[in-house]
């Protein structure tokens, strides 16, 4: 059963640029390995950090959006557990709330048709009604 | 994202900023020194009303720190429903989404002084 998940970890601060790449690069091999597919890879960049993690106060935020099994998303968590820069993770899954924000643009465009079309028709019986009563008056008189 | 990191002094930003955003939201800060003193009638209060549900904000993401910072007292609490005017839906989601952005450390568990 694949799903969608958003895995973000926090990456120590001191590491040089080439080892988070590489590092980056490692756990997308392990996913695309895994079965899994990867949507997106964003570097969030360096961040300070709300609380100390492990005695740092900043840290380099990465962010994968992938589409894979829970049995690898397990996986992955095990490998960022084990390797040693990388200081926090946080997995969430993501493919109900987005079916769930689905659902309510698709409520929404609906009744937003609803609402235009009755707009529409109470303007035009007001001309006719309006013509006739000065036309009566003229004739009385 | 980009540009909350060039904001160097995250930990000490959120005290202010916790503050502030209760102000342009109006009904916070209108709300919290009525609240407790009780005499509602006599004062015109504004209606309070869910920002969501106004904004349309559909998903509340535990990514942008900056929208759940509004929601979060100055010592990193959660304020209740009761002061920002959230509806009972969207408050669900909000604690969900800043329990999670405080796992990942964007938010914070508790403030220090």
């Amino acid at each position: 059963m694949q799903r969608t998940y958003e895995i973000m970890f926090i990456v120590r601060p001191d590491i040089l640029d080439e080892d988070l790449d590489k590092l980056i690069a490692g756990l997308e091999a392990n996913i695309t390995q895994g079965g899994g597919t990867i949507k997106s890879t964003e570097k969030l960049g360096r961040r300070k950090l709300a609380y100390t993690v492990k005695k740092f106060n900043d840290g380099n935020y990465v962010l994968f959006t992938i589409h894979a099994d829970g049995s690898l998303v397990g996986e992955i968590e095990r490998r960022l557990r084990v390797s040693e820069p990388v200081i926090k993770f946080i997995s969430v899954r993501m493919d109900e709330e987005e079916k769930r924000v689905a659902k309510i643009k698709a409520i929404r465009a609906t009744r937003k048709k609803l609402s235009a079309q009755p707009a529409a028709t109470p303007a035009a019986p007001v001309e006719p009604a309006a013509a006739p009563a000065p036309a009566t008056e003229a004739a009385s008189a | 994202m980009a540009d909350e990191t060039s904001t160097p002094s995250a930990p000490s930003t959120p005290r202010p900023e916790g503050s502030g955003p209760g102000g342009p939201g109006g009904r916070p800060a209108g709300g919290r020194p009525a609240g407790p003193g009780g005499g509602g009638r006599k004062f015109f209060r504004r209606k309070k009303v869910c920002k969501f549900c106004v904004e349309k904000i559909d998903a509340i993401h535990y990514r942008d720190v900056r929208l759940l910072q509004q929601f979060v007292a100055e010592r990193g609490k959660i304020v209740p429903r009761r002061l920002t005017g959230v509806c009972t839906t969207h408050q669900r989601g909000l604690a969900r989404a800043i329990k999670q952005a405080r796992n990942i450390a964007l938010l914070p568990f508790a403030a220090r002084y």
